[in-house]
């Protein structure tokens, strides 16, 4: 499994990401900058980390989206390669129009960086497969622009779809209003494309991949993936 | 010529405006109490260089499509200076 980590300007999750998956799954972890015209050859995986890409100037993700590098990446994606946007990255990926919708800024209006608890809504992806249905886990989240938003119609598409890899709930795994950090719709904190292969969400499986740094619930995430691979997923 | 471009960013009708509502909030707060509501949006001047004001208008327009609005919850408006 080869794994590129695309770098911005502003990124600042980069390395936290390369250690979680160096640790948990020991394979190859390639840096990418972006202004790189191409992916390191035979890459498996590439992650956009969280961070402020171009300082979050103009809106979360804009500028990033249309870095020389993001043409590649979304060859990538087309060849049906895997994606994985993390925070900043999912924000990357939606004005990349690689993702649906929009992140807006949190209804708090506030910067919110705290542990939080996720529900897995569909472990039938690259991503999620290790995970029981309805697990709850716990990732922190850390962002100012993570309320999940798109039109209505589409919505009810991407719920229909299965679109939701994870949901905001509670301990108890109730996904209401109480356990809504940020104000996302129906507490959508993560969702996949139609295709099952590009994946954004806020919160950080990376900064939950060991026991030292408070919880190890994003391993089976990393698993999931490498599963998927040696099991001859793209 | 170089021409001056204004170009005014707005949330669609219906996008949550936030930003919008805690201003809102703010100003009623400080007594104002005839305020309704509040939208806020981006205004960005651009500087084209150009012969016509209507083709600085079209690629300003072509701007805003590329990176400067987000079609889904962004809508705008040109303004060419001496148009």
């Amino acid at each position: 499994m080869k794994t590129a980590v695309v770098i911005f300007p502003g990124s600042n999750c980069d390395q936290d990401v390369i250690h979680a998956v160096r640790t948990t799954l020991g394979t190859e972890v390639a840096e990418v900058w972006h202004r790189e015209n191409d992916l390191p050859s035979g890459t498996d995986l590439v992650i956009l980390p969280g961070g402020f890409s171009y300082g979050d100037y103009l809106r979360s993700g804009a500028m990033a989206a249309r870095s020389p590098v993001m043409k590649s990446v979304a060859r990538h994606g087309g060849k049906g390669g895997l994606i994985l946007g993390i925070c900043n990255g999912f924000q990357v990926l939606t004005e990349a129009r690689l993702l649906p919708g929009v992140l807006l800024p949190n209804r708090t209006l506030s910067f919110i960086c705290r542990p939080c608890f996720l529900r897995v809504e569909n472990t039938a992806t690259p991503f999620t497969n290790r995970f029981p249905k309805g697990q709850v886990v716990q990732f922190p989240i850390a962002h100012g622009d993570g309320l999940y938003s798109l039109p209505e119609d589409e919505l009810k598409a991407l719920e229909d779809r299965g679109g939701v890899v994870f949901r905001y709930a509670s301990p108890e795994g109730i996904a209401d209003d109480n356990g809504n950090p940020n104000g996302s719709l129906n507490n959508i904190a993560g969702i996949i494309s139609p295709e099952g292969n590009i994946l954004g969400l806020m919160p950080h499986p990376e900064r939950a991949s060991e026991a030292l740094l408070g919880g190890e619930d994003g391993c089976l995430f990393w698993q999931s993936i490498l599963s998927f691979l040696e099991k001859g997923g793209r | 010529m170089v021409h001056h471009v204004h170009v005014f960013i707005q949330l669609k009708d219906g996008v949550l405006d936030i930003q919008g509502k805690a201003v809102a909030h703010s100003l009623l707060s400080l007594g104002h109490s005839s305020l309704q509501s509040v939208k806020v949006g981006k205004y960005i001047q651009l500087w084209i260089e150009s012969e016509t004001a209507a083709s600085a208008k079209e690629q300003a327009s072509a701007m805003c499509d590329d990176l400067l609005v987000n079609g889904i919850i962004e809508q705008f408006r040109i303004e060419v200076e001496g148009e």
